[in-house]
């Protein structure tokens, strides 16, 4: 199972290149164009992850963490989750930058290739920040109703988070 | 909203510290996390660009017009307020597309122009229609071909393999993506048959 992720990397790297070949793309200046994109969105999420990582890692240094993990162990351990995880769980779906912070912060803990460090890279990796979506999606449109968008999206929020989990463990 | 979010994380680890005794551990953690910050956004710069980079390609190769074009079919078929040709479902699928290839940028204003398109001919109002919820239920299941800032996170934190996860994070996104399309879809039948019963 692991192999599949280190061969499919170059392989899409080839694939889209040779396409873009193909098709007569200017191939470097458009590679230049979307890095140029990527720092530029860096550098605009910059000021809000710095001020993340820091209340974080101020949470972190203070304890906070262990304590609720260890409240809300029992439920972890009912639905088979590493308690470890939780934090990245309860942050994932208000803030995109904010997950990043504490998945940064969990994998320097435990280790980016331990089983907790792999499990929340999963987890963020297959998960969205699902009410800021919702509010940006609605309030765009000027829905003010969300029916039953948040159960369901909660639902499949939930299912990722266990998959992550399982599939981790398992293979 | 970050800001409340911001400050209970701040008020929080130092109520924590005064009460555990750790509060020489939580200065330290003050001066170390500004700095921390700086240098995760620097380690993850190489991979991010990477992505954006080669995605970028993609786009401009029409790659993603493919893609999207192969998707508005199946997407018409769980949003079926909207025929496959409109802009509606059109925006909506390059927006999918978007995600899928982690074109995050290009994503959320097609997601929002998608969103507007599909209100136009919404008969509820202020209320989202069945294709709308959809819409969103299947953005927030993220599904993703390479998870790019989680892999630019890994490589920060000195991973041995950061793209270890790909096959993972497929699996536990079109599992999350299932459940959230069926439920969006029982949901929507169940409040139908309530509405025709009262």
């Amino acid at each position: 199972m692991d192999k599949i992720g280190i061969y499919a990397v170059p392989f899409v790297i080839m694939f889209i290149v040779v396409f873009g070949a193909v098709k007569k793309v200017d191939l470097f200046e458009s590679f230049r164009q979307g890095a140029k994109d990527g720092i530029g969105s860096l550098i605009s999420v910059a000021p809000s992850l710095i001020g993340l990582v820091l209340a974080v890692n101020m949470l972190d240094a203070s304890g906070f963490f262990d304590i609720i993990c260890s409240l809300l162990s029992p439920v972890c351990s009912a639905v088979g989750i590493p308690q470890e995880v939780l934090p990245l769980g309860l942050i994932r779906p208000v803030s995109g930058s904010g997950s990043y912070a504490v998945l940064s912060s969990i994998l320097e803990k435990y280790g980016p290739d331990s089983l907790i460090g792999k499990t929340a890279s999963v987890m963020a990796g297959s998960t969205e920040t699902t009410f800021y979506a919702i509010a940006v999606y609605y309030g765009a449109a000027g829905i003010r109703k969300t029916r039953y968008t948040v159960p369901a999206a909660i639902a499949a929020d939930l299912c990722g988070i266990i998959t992550a989990v399982i599939t981790v463990r398992s293979f | 909203m970050l800001g409340y979010i911001w400050l209970f994380m701040i008020s929080a680890s130092v109520v924590c510290a005064f009460m555990t005794g750790r509060m020489d551990n939580l200065a330290s953690a003050v001066t170390e996390g500004a700095d921390k910050g700086v240098k995760l956004i620097i380690s993850m710069a190489g991979v991010m660009c990477l992505w954006t980079g080669i995605m970028n390609i993609a786009e401009k190769s029409g790659l993603t017009k493919i893609i999207s074009h192969i998707l508005s079919p199946v997407l018409s078929r769980i949003m079926p307020d909207y025929r496959p040709d409109s802009k509606a479902l059109q925006a909506v699928s390059a927006n999918i597309t978007a995600n899928i290839l982690g074109l995050g940028n290009a994503a959320t204003p097609l997601g929002i122009t998608a969103m507007k398109e599909m209100q136009k001919n919404n008969r509820l109002g202020d209320k989202p229609n069945s294709s709308m919820i959809m819409f969103v239920v299947i953005n927030t299941a993220s599904v993703q071909l390479i998870p790019a800032s989680a892999a630019a996170l890994r490589q920060a934190a000195g991973s041995t393999d950061p793209y270890v996860i790909l096959p993972y994070v497929w699996i536990s996104s079109l599992c999350a993506l299932s459940i959230g399309v069926a439920a969006a879809m029982i949901c929507s039948r169940l409040s139908g048959r309530r509405k025709r019963n009262g």
